[in-house]
């Protein structure tokens, strides 16, 4: 019935504005490629310079971009429901915090390669969580949402700031670039990266969907939930397990990019209404596409410098984030 | 033979760090075509015993079955096939349209995949039609008049086709005519379709006059269980609510009146 009709044109929509940006964003870049040569790189059929340049830097970064955007987006639209408040997304709520300084940490002690670094990520947005929620625990069992968004920004902004002090003090070169880790960067995508980003994400992204029901009957509530089916606690672990999984994937692969996960779930709640079965994919394409057209804006804006991606995130999502206090508040 | 849903005996329920009982050796039962209504004053403890008969909670002494097996051992998404409940107090964090949110019902019913079928639109339409919320389909529930919400809820609930109903309040801040529609619906659901309804209700008359039993609870004990007529007496609606009142037979179910101090001798 409702859940059919109607959505095709917005599904078409959004599938042809996911391979236009991502054609869009593969012709831009520093090297000043005409697109004739872009197409002969992609089909292999350029010198070797043109297609190192268009397989293997442009594509992946492309490629994942477009996954973390659609990740952060995703997990945003979940915290949502977990937290019952439309403001909450993995940076307000301080998972990328603690994933970021996760993952510098990892590095920084020399724990492993590309491979082991989101694990590290994952225990520090996982301790991020357990002491946001402990924080946002006050009087008893009752847990107060604004509170909760206060913890998030509090811890966040702490776990950022010992980053920042680690990446200082760090001798392993490749961390030093500071400004890149917190303000997120696609800059080192590499197919390695993708591959990272793609066997982390698939499966909690997976159970993400599957659970789209008992996400909706959270959004109304513990006690209505559980009366309706939901195992609440286990279920609540669940996701946040998730999506401090997914989290910490897209903050060890490019970095703290923050408001995604805000902004897009609420132009597809707009649009679409706020049952999970169409929010969460569709909030993942659109979140793939709004970052694949802001990482193309942040590398050739001011070419040949590149700004970090999150710069260029913050600048859509500050004012949407006021925007939504003033609607939440009012 | 009506199956008994529900039954707790000698149930007493603490909240952890407490030094008193919530709820102290308390005996209830629900079966099928049975309306039984709980009531008492705030504070006695009716939403805890609603929380214990649904396993939301577990007896720190005596036991709660429904259908024979603990309560607090039952799995949620089974134990949502078997109750729909209306709790007192909810509010959907995001807008939701009338149909979206009694489409919720079923999600107990569906597979692992989440795909309703034709057996899920079905009993979502006939529960739409049955609380005559169907006009209300496409509104928004926040647009809903507290009357509407309660039927939409119900519909809900009506949507798990469960076979028991737990109200807790379901006609606090209705006018007369929606109180009544609800208590109406509720008692044709009971005896015409068989369900079991367990409805916490401040409104004694009423539940005197729709209830097939009554539970009435005082600082967590029962304080009295039967037939209306047998349990609202002068002396335990006195005791309980701790106020004079006259009981008057009316058609020969018991109605009180509480007295004005006017009124005493």
């Amino acid at each position: 019935m409702k859940e059919s009709g109607g959505g095709v044109v917005r599904w078409a929509g959004l599938g042809v504005a996911v391979v236009a940006t991502a054609v869009v964003a593969l012709f831009v870049g520093p090297a000043d490629l005409p697109p004739a040569a872009v197409w002969r790189g992609l089909t292999g059929d350029a010198d070797p310079t043109v297609t190192a340049i268009v397989r293997d830097l442009r594509l992946p970064r492309v490629l994942l971009a477009f996954l973390v955007g659609g990740t952060l987006a995703a997990c945003g639209a979940v915290l949502q429901a977990l937290v019952r408040n439309p403001l909450a997304d993995p940076y307000l709520l301080g998972l990328s915090g603690g994933a970021g300084l996760g993952a510098v940490l990892a590095i920084a002690l020399g724990l492993g390669g590309a491979w082991s670094v989101p694990l590290v990520a994952l225990l520090g947005a996982v301790i991020a969580v357990i002491i946001v929620y402990r924080l946002a625990i006050v009087a008893g069992n009752v847990l107060d949402t604004r509170v909760l968004l206060l913890a998030g920004v509090v811890v966040g902004a702490f776990g950022i700031a010992l980053m920042g002090a680690v990446m200082a003090l760090s001798p392993a070169a490749e961390i030093r670039n500071t400004l890149l880790w917190i303000l997120g960067s696609f800059s080192g995508a590499s197919w390695q990266s993708v591959s990272v980003f793609g066997v982390y994400a698939v499966a909690p992204l997976g159970v993400l969907f599957l659970l789209n029901r008992s996400i909706d009957l959270l959004s109304l509530g513990e006690e209505p939930a559980q009366f309706l089916g939901a195992d609440v606690e286990a279920l609540k672990r669940l996701l946040y397990g998730m999506a401090s999984a997914l989290t910490a994937a897209s903050v060890a692969v490019s970095g703290i990019i923050g408001f995604v996960g805000l902004v897009v779930p609420h132009g597809i709640r707009l649009a679409w209404g706020h049952t999970h079965r169409t929010l969460l994919p569709a909030a993942f394409l659109l979140g793939g596409v709004l970052m694949v057209l802001a990482d193309a804006v942040a590398r050739s804006a001011f070419a040949p410098l590149e700004l970090p991606v999150g710069v260029v995130t913050a600048l859509i999502g500050v004012p949407a984030f006021l925007f939504l206090v003033r609607r939440w508040t009012s | 033979m009506d199956q008994l849903i529900f039954a707790a005996e000698r149930a007493t329920y603490r909240f952890a760090g407490h030094d008193r009982d919530v709820l102290r050796a308390v005996d209830f039962t629900a079966r099928e075509s049975e309306l039984v209504a709980l009531v008492g004053p705030n504070g006695s403890g009716k939403t805890t015993l609603l929380r214990l008969l649904l396993g939301a909670l577990r007896p720190t002494a005596g036991s709660v079955r429904i259908l024979g097996r603990p309560a607090a051992e039952w799995n949620r998404r089974a134990l949502a096939r078997l109750a729909g409940v209306v709790v007192q107090r909810e509010e959907p964090a995001f807008p939701l349209s009338v149909h979206e949110a009694v489409r919720m019902g079923r999600y107990a019913h569906l597979g692992s995949l989440g795909a309703f079928r034709a057996a899920d639109h079905d009993a979502v339409r006939r529960a739409l039609a049955r609380c005559d919320v169907e006009p209300l389909a496409n509104r928004w529930v926040g647009t809903l008049s507290g009357g509407e919400w309660q039927r939409v809820r119900v519909a809900r609930a009506l949507a798990q086709e469960p076979r028991a109903l737990v109200l807790d309040e379901p006609t606090a801040n209705l006018d007369i005519r929606h109180e009544m529609e609800v208590f109406e619906l509720v008692a044709e659901l009971v005896h015409s379709d068989g369900l079991a309804a367990v409805v916490v209700s401040h409104h004694v008359n009423l539940a005197a006059r729709y209830a097939d039993r009554i539970v009435v609870l005082e600082a967590g004990e029962v304080r009295a269980a039967g037939r209306p007529v047998d349990v609202l007496t002068k002396d335990v609606l006195e005791q309980v609510f701790d106020w004079p009142v006259d009981v008057l037979a009316w058609r020969g179910v018991p109605q009180f009146i509480p007295l004005k101090r006017s009124d005493q001798p």
